[in-house]
């Protein structure tokens, strides 16, 4: 019971890096490799503002701070200096390495003894989890699954919310179609560096979250996080299909959760977790190619 | 209004000689006047509308946009005086946004972007009343991806994001060379309505001489980056195209009398 709970947890709290994704993937077409970084920086700003004894909720919101900034530099080294996008993340991510270990001041950092938002949802939702019939470990379990699930909706209704507005629906037309977006008056420079913002803020939110709920921060823990915001951005499209902006960033959530579940199922059967990252990578490049060899298979069964 | 003061745009690659795409080119518009722009290939038409449009920089004179020097503007600065068409209908329009979330997009050009609703039922009814004026049917279709339209309907659409707010300039980039005739039919009449309804200051590059002869008030033909034609009132209106046809083959023969004289000449003394 706690093992699902926890699976739960992880892939909503890890769901925030597809939302991520899917505002710089989905949106802006810039697979943004600074992903990696980002979700570590999250992670180690908030761990070294909590040891300090700062506000758990304060040090998440630095956390996010700082994920937006290292975004807003990826994007100006693209829309200013004309980096290529890949690039762009590849040096960001580089760079971040560094700065990451010079945040934390060590390479592993327990959380123990320190107040972290989860301590506070405990303390708050233990009552609300009991009525509903868990108790003794569980019930603390579930607390924190109710806690990222309340933080993911908020992300969720928030970003939903954002992108339709006026600056949002701009947003979007900029990452679309950026010739359009111009002649309409819009600085898509701009637009990219505040879409990679937001991006990454979520991802430093998820590490934030992550370093908070497994009690520890690494400065290794973001590695393969653009891999997972991806699998799950294509998992949650496949999941619901085309619809509507609401039922697409949903979606994306959905895909996350999905896929903790489908690798907590894998290691249970039996898959070595040393092939974890690899299974990863092989399920994204399904993800990529299989619905493009259905399309074409079905095209050349109308040819014939 | 649109001034072009001896627009001068010269490209260079390395190991080739200079070459001036636009090479002095002045012509005012002014306002209401409906121009249409011919030229042969590589005449520098293109060259002369991006550098109207921002995206071509000017290496000499100026662009002045209702009175407004606009030379050193970015494209999207200058989106405040200009609603544009392109040649390709995927680029006047963000795919994966519906109908009426473009016309949103195109409802704020030149303005301010907030946080406000983008899509609001005013808007909605608006842009319903609008698609249904120029092409019925289209209103049924606000809530749909813009990409699942044709590519005449979406030229249509791009027309009227293009006035939603009414340009000081409307700069139509051969926006119906991508379409079959009868799309393309369609879209120069919309064209031709939206122009005459709304009393626009329009500059049309096309392709097609037919195009040519019957719209607009004023034609100019552009060739080896200079205006080689300017003809307005009664004598555009009585251009024939058997006239304008003649018109490019002459240019064209004397370019290739050129090219043959400029060989010969290589020959014999380089």
């Amino acid at each position: 019971m706690i093992t699902l709970l926890s699976t739960w947890t992880f892939g909503v709290a890890l769901g925030l890096v597809a939302l991520g994704m899917f505002v710089s993937y989905r949106l802006f077409s810039f697979a943004d490799i600074t992903t990696d970084g980002s979700f570590t920086l999250g992670a180690v700003v908030t761990a070294v503002l909590l040891v300090w004894e700062v506000d758990p909720a304060i040090a998440t919101l630095a956390g996010m701070a700082a994920g937006a900034s290292a975004g807003a530099c990826t994007g100006l080294l693209h829309a200013v200096l004309g980096v290529e996008p890949l690039l762009s993340g590849i040096l960001m991510m580089t760079a971040l390495a560094s700065v990451n270990l010079v945040v934390l001041g060590q390479s592993n950092r327990p959380l123990s003894g320190t107040i972290t938002l989860f301590d506070r949802a405990d303390a708050a939702l233990l009552s609300t989890v009991g009525q509903i019939g868990f108790s003794g470990a569980a019930a603390s379990e579930a607390a924190r699954l109710g806690f990222v699930l309340l933080t993911a909706t908020v992300a969720v209704v928030l970003l939903y919310l954002f992108l339709r507005t006026k600056l949002g629906t701009a947003m979007r037309a900029g990452g679309n179609m950026p010739t359009m977006a111009r002649a309409l008056g819009r600085n898509t420079g701009a637009m990219t560096v505040a879409g990679l913002a937001i991006a990454n803020a979520l991802t430093a939110l998820s590490g934030s979250l992550v370093a908070q709920y497994q009690g520890f921060a690494d400065v290794q823990m973001g590695i393969g996080m653009i891999v997972w915001g991806m699998a799950s951005v294509f998992l949650g499209s496949a999941l619901v299909g085309s619809v509507g902006l609401g039922g697409a960033i949903i979606g994306t959530l959905a895909g996350s959760v999905t896929f903790r579940l489908l690798v907590a199922t894998a290691l249970r059967a039996g898959l070595d977790p040393d092939w974890l990252k690899f299974t990863t990578a092989v399920v994204v490049l399904a993800a990529l190619v299989v619905p493009r060899l259905l399309v074409r298979g079905s095209q050349s069964a109308a040819a014939r | 209004m649109l001034e072009v003061v001896a627009a001068t745009v010269t490209f260079s690659a390395p190991g080739s000689p200079l070459i001036r795409a636009v090479n002095g080119v002045s012509f005012t518009v002014p306002a209401g006047m409906f121009v249409v722009m011919i030229g042969t290939n590589g005449s520098g038409k293109s060259t002369l509308l991006g550098s109207i449009a921002g995206t071509v920089r000017l290496n000499g004179g100026a662009i002045r946009l209702a009175g407004c020097d606009v030379t050193r503007w970015r494209e999207d600065q200058r989106a405040r005086f200009l609603g544009r068409v392109f040649q390709d209908p995927r680029a006047g329009t963000a795919a994966n946004l519906t109908v009426l979330e473009n016309i949103a997009v195109a409802a704020c050009r030149g303005r301010r972007v907030g946080l406000s609703w983008a899509t609001t039922r005013a808007l909605q009814s608006a842009a319903a009343e609008r698609l249904a004026a120029i092409a019925p049917g289209l209103e049924t279709r606000l809530d749909q991806p813009i990409g699942s339209l044709s590519g005449g309907q979406r030229q249509i659409v791009t027309l009227v994001m293009a006035t939603w707010h009414r340009p000081d300039l409307l700069l139509l980039d051969e926006h119906t060379a991508a379409l079959d005739p009868a799309a393309a039919d369609r879209v120069v009449q919309a064209t031709a309505r939206l122009v005459r309804d709304h009393n626009l200051t329009a500059l049309m590059v096309t392709h097609s001489l037919t195009q040519a002869a019957a719209l607009g008030d004023r034609l100019l033909l552009v060739h080896r980056g200079q205006i080689a034609f300017d003809v307005q009132g009664i004598a555009k209106r009585r251009l024939s195209v058997d006239e304008l046809t003649e018109r490019f083959n002459r240019l064209r023969s004397a370019d290739q009398l050129d090219e043959t004289a400029a060989k010969t000449l290589a020959e014999r003394y380089v």
